[in-house]
């Protein structure tokens, strides 16, 4: 059960106020924590308990679906104990922007890069805040769900799709 | 008086040894790199934009297409995670064929390595012998899904068909074969003066700061962390191979080679083990909602037509929630995370590319050193654009 897992337990002991959240499905578990302890958060897990590898930042696009449009995603992984752990924060559209785990690990340059690139959240006192897969001079961020398949400004696909 | 200036080189995106579009700005003092900065994106296609707009079947042929020398990597990544967000159990006999092939595709990949590596540092005969060799692992990709590259072979719940006859005798042909090859490739380079003056200490990376930077696979291993997902975290069967992970000391590109070759060796064992395990049975789980149905039944009664159709137009709905599977592909931990809002369709598909994330430490690795040197730290950090660019 996700109660009994070992980040949980001691996530509730130091930050209870700031965890919305604590999901498990599929033996995943995935806390959901307020934006603005999420530096706190991850330095403690990979300090004291031992998630020394980010696996990966991504964020998803609930438009329309919930009241804080973004999902900050971060994936975690620990090597000396074997497992995983997922922590998210909401972003609302109005204040999109999140803390850099660049601070914590560095390979939250690239991954923080991809997301402000498709998804349009600032990482603030991220060393390098550039697009990284479209071009510097694209308009828009592809992975939200209100940017169309097709790009902007072109006739929608008439076929099937699906 | 004398002055000296910095220089700015542009080395790509068309250039042969970056194993593709890569592209990177370098500044240099002299022959010295003191700084790089990487461009890419220059073959994004939005694979994570198209698989919202697809069917979860339709997604699979787009995931042969992100690291091209590991199809089939990619395909069971992917459908490892489909499979657990719906809770469903794959037959013995599909899992069996799953490993044969994720490490048929780690010797064609790692082969690939290999060749391009050794070309670039110059040495021509270890390409031409290890493409002789990746060629059967085309040939036996072809005998079962009739494509040399782009496989679309696995499906969520199992394999699209079951393998020909002719099938084993290839395999096991070929991994009797190997061993004696890899003698072959390490006789010409292991020992080759050229070969250890241009590896050994070159493109050096800690464990911390490798871990630091979130690499994962051969590369993190031969800087001497021990981990490796089919070990550690068993998908697919892998618990009941015995297998050994091989681990550098020096952290250097000398070091990644010689792990990237025991992992060739260890491969084979692996196919070994699972040919002898491989007995008769199904190939696809007994989901009538999910999988297609076999195909005498669709060529001859209309309930397996329209069964078929169903599935291949609609696709099947997947239960809420969202999952992350990460399997050790042939570059390092692919993940993919996956959630559902419970229609037929991703909602959102995140693909955790290894290459791009292993790509990020070229700065680390390569400033301090010469620029002819760079050429060693990109091949042997294993990248394909196709993955990075997505």
């Amino acid at each position: 059960m996700a109660e009994n897992n070992r980040a949980v337990l001691k996530l509730k002991e130091k930050f209870a106020a700031s965890i919305i959240d604590v999901v498990e499905f599929r033996g995943e578990v995935t806390v959901t924590v307020n934006k603005d302890d999420i530096i706190a958060i991850l330095s403690y897990l990979k300090q004291s308990l031992q998630y020394n590898l980010l696996t990966d930042v991504t964020a998803v696009d609930y438009l329309g679906k919930r009241a804080d449009r973004f999902m900050v995603v971060y994936q975690l992984y620990s090597i000396p104990q074997k497992d995983r752990l997922r922590i998210k924060a909401p972003v609302a559209e109005a204040d999109s922007r999140i803390q850099s785990a660049t601070q914590v690990w560095k390979t939250a340059n690239w991954l923080e890069r991809e997301v402000y690139d498709l998804f349009g959240i600032t990482f603030e006192n991220h060393p390098d805040l550039r697009r990284i897969l479209m071009t510097p001079d694209w308009e828009g961020h592809p992975l939200r769900k209100d940017y169309p398949l097709q790009g902007p400004g072109r006739e929608p696909y008439k076929g099937r799709l699906s | 008086m004398a002055t000296t200036e910095k220089m700015t080189l542009n080395m790509g995106p068309q250039h042969p040894s970056t194993h593709g579009v890569l592209r990177l700005v370098l500044e240099l003092d002299g022959e010295v790199i003191t700084k790089i900065t990487p461009d890419i994106g220059y073959l994004h296609r939005g694979v994570e934009k198209l698989s919202e707009h697809r069917t979860y079947h339709q997604t699979i042929p787009l995931t042969d297409r992100l690291d091209y020398l590991a199809p089939m990597s990619n395909n069971l990544g992917y459908v490892l995670a489909v499979e657990k967000l719906l809770a469903i159990e794959v037959p013995e006999r599909a899992q069996t064929i799953r490993v044969i092939m994720a490490e048929m595709t780690r010797l064609q990949s790692h082969l690939v390595w290999l060749a391009c590596h050794a070309l670039d540092i110059g040495a021509m005969t270890v390409f031409i012998y290890a493409f002789r060799e990746r060629e059967v692992v085309m040939e036996t990709y072809e005998l079962i899904s009739g494509a040399r590259m782009t496989s679309n072979f696995f499906r969520v719940g199992g394999l699209s068909m079951d393998v020909p006859a002719e099938f084993e005798k290839k395999v096991r042909d070929f991994v009797e074969s190997m061993p004696a090859y890899l003698d072959q490739y390490e006789g010409l380079l292991t020992t080759n003066p050229i070969w250890v003056k241009r590896t050994v200490g070159n493109g050096v990376i800690s464990a911390e700061d490798a871990i630091d930077f979130g690499i994962t696979g051969p590369a993190l291993r031969g800087s001497g962390v021990d981990w490796d997902l089919r070990r550690d975290n068993p998908y697919s069967g892998y618990e009941k191979y015995k297998f050994k992970v091989p681990v550098g000391e020096n952290c250097d590109t000398f070091d990644r080679y010689k792990v990237r070759l025991v992992e060739m060796r260890e491969a084979c064992k692996i196919i070994t083990q699972a040919l002898n395990s491989l007995k008769p049975g199904p190939v696809l789980a007994d989901c009538p909602q999910v999988c297609y149905p076999p195909k005498e039944n669709v060529y001859n009664s209309i309930e397996g037509l329209i069964h078929h159709f169903k599935i291949a137009s609609e696709g099947f709905p997947v239960p809420e929630g969202e999952v992350y599977q990460g399997v050790e592909a042939t570059k390092g931990e692919l993940g993919y995370y996956i959630v559902s809002d419970g229609g037929n369709k991703p909602y959102r598909m995140r693909i955790r590319p290894p290459s791009f994330v292993n790509l990020q430490a070229i700065e680390k690795m390569s400033v301090g050193s010469m620029i002819a040197d760079l050429v060693a730290i990109i091949g042997t950090l294993d990248i394909v654009l196709g993955e990075i660019d997505r």
